[in-house]
């Protein structure tokens, strides 16, 4: 019996959230708070995997939550917001990641695939087309001139 | 005792594989027929010792047998009967044995069914699918053998990860598990013909029935995954981008394209040598998957204790089946040339634009998922790369595919026009865009997306039967010949139009739910009445209990319509005791227009509860998109030429005991 109230104590009182943002971090402005919602959802949880700051229940994503929205209300810009942020933990914080030189090659990867296999695929297509154009060519005059030999014998 | 049997017949099966890898190898390679026959009941004992070796470990979590280290790391006497069962893959070895026993039974069905194929090619695909047996018995009994003992065993084992505790375990592993090895198949085929150095239409026949299954299964596995997140993570995403997701995904959209390739080797014997290393590509991405998710490279949600013994020694399973078999196709590969010819507007080439665009933004998961790592090692940077960047990366290239679905799915073999295609699909254009139109002008927010998804939506699901229509020559002949035309088609054109229909349904319900979704969180006292999207709720009360082996908050939310309960949702918050973990189990409202989704967070000090609800149009379609094409998958598997079996090679092509490729 202590053991039981002793767990439904514990259920209470664990931070056990469903979803991550609190009813006490919403801003009173709507237009504020739906912009600190977008930057959450592109900040990463620090301690978490793979999640971003606005999904996560970790007690540093509520700080971070907390952070950004301290920042709008102080008038930041989003993307003050966002570098105030990763001035203190990195670009590791970045869901997505800028595109600078380093990050060049994840960025372009996609283009420069498309523009490699398409160039591939644009060869291969073309020369089998061509076989067909070929074989569709009209015979030249000796070979209906053998025809006609070939009809005749 | 059971245990050790167990244990026995594990290391038989890995015996009895050895021998699989290399007699039947050596007979087909000398023209040895009773070496060949070997590997038919080699292959059926394997897949019964494993089957044996499996339920020998299944008994010790029935039994609740601590003295086993496994159980007592992964199992508890008061789990309920289910959990105990599907909590045998919930961890690391066990998955492996089930992993084994899915690839033991390929093989097995094989030796079976595969009474048609040429003597040697079915002794080499034995062989070769054997070897990559040999590689995962090895792991496992070497590194993750799940039948080591304790000496002094523990009173209680120390439970499952409560969030395993689902009914979802069930199912998604299995399924997941069917897809991943059933790819084996392809590869072990491919690996087969590259030694017999032949590829042709009855070789495809053979393949594509595998691929399909084992991209049905995958289709099934992966939905099943994402309504798992969905109802359990308590805010409702149903795809994060993670990881371990990705490398899920990735053989999903390779095994797409390598779906559509086989046809074209099966009806118009070219794209061979591709279709061989989408094949390689496929079970690779598989082996890949594997690593990521054991080895803990990439930490995630899903990732078992991981461990750099087990990272490394799967790590030269990746090197030797990779590595081994590109070898094998760049050297091989060349006297696959084949030159059949088609015109640039055909079908053919519509297939190729569809592997291009399935196997490039296969490149762009790969490279997104793996770039953390590259950056770290290279860089010696630490970056993120999150939903955001695969949102905006990825998705341009399955719009791409949406667009040019239709019309290159109706152009004939060879040559075609494109304006003759279009011909029957002005009209689902036209309509199409009307409709979006229309979502345009009536939605509230400007957001494009809606639109646009619907757009696509609408044009495949469109085009893909009026695809069947136009051949069944709706309004230029009676209708009963267009019944009887419609009821006369293979049942693979049937499979083609549900699953690109479902392709459609998936989109609409992703574009939907993206960008119509409305959110609400508030604190509630016990019988407050609220708004959210037009939909009105009421708390009515919070109830503590106790279940099997956890304790619970559920809260009784109805959804009002004119001061009436039309349903009632019971949100739960849990807590199990033996993992101190929490877990939230949210309460939903399911219906074909929307899902009104209840979370029960804390109490709060001044009282009341946090309640988060959210409405989220359309979200079931994004699952039944999903069906529909696996639906699609199971009707093609059906067509008659897989029923009445693959055709024997014209035994001009295919002397009896085959010569020695080389």
């Amino acid at each position: 019996m202590v053991r039981q109230v002793w767990l439904a104590a514990l259920i209470a009182f664990l931070p056990v959230t469903a979803g991550a943002v609190q009813p006490d971090e919403v801003l009173d402005d709507p237009a504020l708070e739906e912009r600190a919602r977008a930057i959450s959802a592109e900040l990463r949880c620090v301690v978490c995997q793979s999640e971003s700051i606005d999904e996560s229940n970790a007690s540093i994503a509520r700080d971070l939550r907390l952070l950004v929205r301290e920042r709008l209300v102080a008038g930041d810009s989003d993307a003050e917001a966002v570098n105030f942020i990763v001035a203190r933990y990195g670009e590791y914080v970045l869901m997505r990641p800028p595109f600078t030189m380093s990050n060049a090659a994840l960025w372009l990867s996609g283009p420069i695939f498309l523009l490699l296999g398409g160039g591939i695929a644009f060869a291969f297509i073309r020369s089998r087309s061509k076989t067909v154009e070929v074989r569709a060519a009209p015979l030249s005059p000796e070979e209906q001139q053998r025809i006609q030999r070939l009809d005749a014998d | 005792m059971i245990v050790e049997l167990g244990h026995l017949a594990l290391i038989l099966a890995a015996l009895v594989a050895v021998v699989q890898m290399i007699v039947p190898m050596v007979g087909a390679n000398r023209g040895w027929s009773d070496w060949m026959r070997v590997a038919v009941p080699a292959a059926s004992m394997q897949f019964a010792l494993t089957l044996i070796s499996f339920l020998a470990l299944t008994y010790a979590f029935i039994v609740s047998d601590f003295s086993v280290l496994l159980t007592a790391e992964n199992s508890h006497s008061a789990k309920p009967l289910i959990y105990k069962i599907t909590g045998v893959w919930g961890n690391h070895e066990g998955s492996m044995m089930l992993w084994m026993l899915i690839l033991t039974l390929f093989g097995a069905m094989v030796a079976w069914w595969g009474g048609n194929l040429p003597p040697s090619l079915r002794a080499r695909v034995l062989a070769v699918q054997s070897s990559i047996a040999v590689a995962f018995f090895s792991f496992i009994l070497l590194t993750s053998n799940p039948f080591l003992r304790l000496e002094f065993p523990p009173l209680n084992g120390n439970d499952l990860n409560p969030l395993l505790q689902d009914p979802g375990l069930a199912f998604h592993p299995p399924f997941l598990y069917l897809g991943y090895v059933g790819l084996s198949m392809a590869y072990s085929f491919a690996i087969a013909a590259l030694i017999e150095g032949r590829v042709d239409a009855a070789w495809a026949r053979w393949v594509r029935p595998w691929t399909l299954v084992a991209w049905v299964f995958l289709t099934l596995g992966i939905a099943l995954g994402s309504v798992w997140a969905y109802y359990e993570l308590g805010w409702g995403g149903w795809w994060f981008w993670d990881p371990v997701e990705n490398v899920s995904f990735m053989p999903w959209l390779i095994s797409c394209a390598l779906l559509h390739s086989a046809i074209v080797v099966e009806k118009r014997d070219t794209l061979k040598s591709w279709t061989i290393l989408l094949a390689i590509l496929a079970f690779s991405f598989s082996l890949i998957g594997a690593f990521v998710v054991r080895s803990g490279v990439l930490t995630s949600v899903h990732a078992f204790a991981n461990d750099p013994d087990r990272g490394i020694y799967l790590l030269w399973i990746l090197a030797l089946f990779i590595g081994g078999s590109l070898t094998l196709y760049a050297w091989r590969a060349p006297i696959l040339r084949s030159n059949s010819v088609f015109a640039s507007t055909s079908r053919e080439s519509g297939l190729v634009m569809n592997n291009l665009l399935l196997v490039v933004s296969t490149l762009v998961v790969f490279f997104g998922t793996m770039w953390p790592l590259v950056a770290e090692l290279l860089l010696g940077r630490k970056v993120s790369v999150g939903a955001p960047f695969f949102d905006l990366a990825f998705t341009p290239f399955m719009v791409a595919l949406a667009v040019i679905l239709p019309p290159f799915a109706i152009l004939p073999w060879k040559r075609g026009s494109l304006s003759q295609a279009m011909q029957p699909l002005w009209g689902v254009l036209a309509l199409s865009i009307s409709l979006g139109a229309l979502v345009w002008a009536l939605q509230t927010e400007r957001s494009i997306l809606a639109p646009i998804g619907i757009i696509l939506a609408a044009w495949l699901v469109g085009g893909a039967f009026m695809e069947l229509l136009h051949r069944a020559r709706i309004g230029k002949v009676p209708a009963s010949e267009t019944l009887r035309r419609l009821r006369n088609f293979p049942r693979a054109d049937w499979g083609k139009a549900l699953a690109h229909a479902g392709l459609g349904v998936t989109i609409f319900g992703i574009a939907c739910i993206t960008a119509w979704e409305q959110e609400d969180i508030r604190v509630a006292q016990v019988g407050d009445v609220f708004e959210v999207a037009g939909h009105t709720l009421r708390l009515d009360d919070v109830e503590q209990g106790q279940g099997p082996n956890f304790q619970f908050q559920r809260a009784h939310v109805s959804i009002l319509r004119n001061g009436e309960a039309i349903a009632v949702v019971t949100p739960e918050k849990r807590i199990y005791p033996v993992q101190q973990m929490p877990t939230t189990e949210a309460g939903i409202d399911r219906s074909a227009l929307r899902d009104v989704y209840v979370a029960l967070g804390d109490p709060q000090v001044g009282g009341g509860w946090a309640i988060r609800t959210y409405v989220k149009p359309f979200a079931n379609w994004i699952w039944g998109g999903a069906l529909l094409m696996s639906i699609g998958g199971v009707v093609s598997l059906t067509d008659r030429r897989y029923r009445v079996g693959a055709p024997k090679r014209r035994a001009a092509s295919s002397p009896a005991g085959a010569v020695p490729a080389e």
